[in-house]
């Protein structure tokens, strides 16, 4: 790909999946009318899911999913002593996503339930950045396209990517979305970081804070208002911990 | 000459999850052949316990990346049978819709990114770019208009956002579902006769072993959202009674559970739902299904690649259908009111890889006590698995190679469009 007679540099990337439901890989194929140019200004060389090419040698890494097996534990090691750069992608990888909620039940049992008298291995889920080392989180359930662009436009010129430091809030007034909160919902937009252009508040749904928090939300606030719209402290607690995305804050 | 032949492929490519082929050869006789799902198990039917009604829906959708919005829908459909809900007739046809849109979406991914490559002689989608810039043209197309189409009706097209129980909380302005109705007819329907006409080129293996093929059972429909669940062996039943037809059963080597009715296994997804509901096509996909050779009832699992752009067409059909429906309806009713209660609900939809089975019950509050999910690619485990079995046999002849077999049995699993993550949930 040549930009002005210069030839630019492709980063050669890997991506590579654990313990999810790989929709976040399916981002990366999707939005069609810029596909081709993005899979032009990277070298793929390891896409197991849409790719029999294997190779080793990589500079980013995308890692999707948590991580909840011992054979998971020493794949993702491998990795990281060979990537360059390490991306968490997706709210499992960044946050351990919607698989930590196995966290709530004993392990054993919940085993001997769904598996009977021949139970699987399976550990404690944990984050990709509770095993290793991460350079970038890119979090969303699932990641947004757009953002992800925008990001390998950085690495390409390595500069700096900034994620938005306001809440989700201020896109739905960007889209003119009827605040959910002012309809009688619960919805974690006022501390859930931006970035994602608000999809769920405007199909209806409130903000389930797969993004995690924004950049010092203002929480005390926030319970404030919930407690004024009549949401329980549960109801708030359980919502934030639906992502493992708020830990320090409701105490997972 | 002694044929001996061996196969080791771990983690397949193009395919979603992680599974692996094993087939060992030794002068002529078949030692091993072996389909083996390995991927992480998630728990999802214990997470699901004591989940509020309005959440079921958003955390079931996370089984799979892919078909998110089948199992969302499955799941509030679950949740509605257990609380008496009937949703609005303009809900039913919105999530109809996006259940199409999700099937188009989803077979033009798996037939032209995925399974595609192998008939074209190339790893990925990606040389393909630069080879046939045409043929990834149109695919680009089909896929964009897909996931559009899923955007604007489900909110978005991974993890959907409009579905809740009731029915649906938004609506795409009448005009936006007119611009898509207008691009089916002006681009997709020209794209998908090109994509028929690609598909006649290629060489479809000549492999048959009999099965049984379960899925809905339409009446005036082509079924993707029922009650009635149908196989080709001639069982005839309710979803409530998916458990006398799942039959799922645990095997030592894999984290996803078999499943067996009439035979040692059966085959759900598009050939499943062709062979049981052919009748029911729309007469331009019925056609493009004899051209392209499909007769039911087909027992070559690679004809599977056919019967999803046989089911394209008849969705793009039916997106066109629901959308002039749509249009004569009035959108501004679309939830019905809930009233929880304890109680037991069967949901049974056809994602784009099969019957989908979500079973839960409910305490009076609206939280539920047990869950239960039976998936699609679990129950074709086991199916590919004895395939795999009768593939090493009729190919273990004179002039095959440890190369030739590992892109066939790659391919045959690819054929069925595995979702494993899915499958082991």
């Amino acid at each position: 790909m040549k930009y002005l007679g210069i030839e630019l540099q492709k980063p050669k990337i890997a991506v590579f999946d654990f313990t999810s439901c790989e929709g976040c890989q399916l981002q990366l194929v999707n939005k069609e009318d810029t596909l081709a140019d993005f899979l032009n200004a990277v070298e793929v060389v390891n896409f197991r899911e849409a790719s029999s090419y294997r190779g080793d040698d990589y500079d980013i890494a995308f890692i999707e999913g948590s991580i909840s097996r011992n054979d998971e534990v020493k794949r993702l090691t491998k990795i990281r002593e060979k990537a360059k750069v390490l991306v968490a992608l997706g709210s499992c990888a960044c946050f351990g996503g919607v698989n930590k909620l196995k966290n709530e039940f004993d392990v054993k049992t919940i085993n001997r339930e769904i598996y009977g008298k021949d139970p699987k291995e399976t550990l404690w889920v944990k984050s990709v950045g509770e095993i290793v080392k991460v350079d970038l989180e890119i979090p969303g359930c699932p990641i947004s396209k757009t953002e992800v662009e925008t990001i390998v436009r950085h690495l390409i010129w390595g500069t700096p990517f900034t994620f938005p430091v306001y809440p989700v809030c201020v896109e739905c007034k960007q889209r003119f979305t009827t605040c959910l909160m002012e309809k009688g919902h619960l919805c974690l937009g006022p501390i859930t970081r931006g970035g994602c252009n608000a999809p769920c508040p405007a199909g209806g749904l409130g903000c389930w804070g797969c993004r995690g928090p924004a950049t010092d939300p203002n929480y005390e606030s926030f319970f404030a208002i919930c407690k004024e719209r009549g949401f329980s402290r549960a109801e708030i607690d359980e919502r934030m911990g639906f992502f493992s995305a708020f830990g320090e804050v409701h105490g997972k | 000459m002694k044929i001996n032949l061996n196969v080791d492929v771990h983690h397949l490519t193009r395919v979603e999850g992680h599974g692996n082929i094993k087939i060992k050869v030794q002068d002529g006789n078949v030692l091993e052949a072996r389909w083996d799902v390995v991927e992480t198990p998630r728990f999802f039917e214990a997470m699901l316990k004591n989940k509020h009604y309005t959440t079921a829906g958003i955390l079931a959708a996370r089984i799979c990346g892919i078909c998110s919005i089948s199992h969302c829908l499955c799941s509030i459909t679950s949740s509605e049978q257990a609380f008496g809900v009937k949703i609005p007739d303009a809900a039913a046809k919105l999530r109809l819709l996006a259940k199409h849109a999700e099937n188009m979406q989803s077979h033009v991914l798996h037939v032209l990114f995925l399974a595609a490559p192998d008939f074209l002689g190339e790893s990925s989608v990606i040389p393909l770019i630069a080879k046939k810039p045409a043929v990834v043209a149109v695919a680009a197309r089909l896929k964009g208009f897909s996931n559009r189409l899923c955007d604007a009706v489900a909110g978005r097209t991974t993890h959907p956002v409009t579905f809740q129980v009731g029915g649906v909380l938004t609506a795409p302005p009448k005009t936006v579902l007119m611009g898509f109705k207008k691009e089916v007819e002006e681009v997709v329907l020209p794209d998908l006769a090109a994509v028929a006409e690609l598909m006649a080129t290629l060489q479809i293996p000549d492999f048959v072993r009999e099965t049984e093929f379960v899925s809905l059972k339409g009446k005036t429909e082509y079924p993707f959202i029922g009650q009635d669940v149908a196989s080709t062996d001639g069982v005839l039943r309710k979803a409530k009674d998916y458990l006398s037809i799942t039959n799922e059963y645990v095997d030592v080597n894999n984290t996803s559970k078999w499943t067996r009715l009439s035979r040692d296994s059966y085959a759900v997804g598009a050939l499943a739902r062709f062979n049981n509901n052919y009748s029911l096509l729309r007469p331009e996909a019925a056609k493009a299904a004899a051209d392209l050779k499909l007769v039911p009832v087909c027992h070559n699992p690679f004809m599977n690649n056919v019967a999803q752009v046989v089911e394209s067409i008849h969705s793009a059909h039916e997106i066109v259908r629901l959308i002039d429906e749509l249009g004569d309806t009035s959108l501004n009713d679309l939830m019905a009111e809930v009233k929880p209660k304890a109680g037991e609900g069967f949901g049974a939809v056809e994602a784009p890889r099969g019957i989908l089975f979500h079973h839960y019950t409910y305490d009076k509050t609206g939280r539920i006590v047990t869950a239960d999910c039976v998936v699609p690619t679990t129950q074709n485990n086991a199916n590919i698995h004895l395939d795999m079995q009768s593939l090493a046999r009729q190919f273990a002849v004179k002039g095959m190679t440890d190369e030739k077999l590992e892109i066939l049995s790659s391919m045959l699993v690819r054929s069925y469009d595995p979702c494993i993550s899915c499958s082991v949930h």
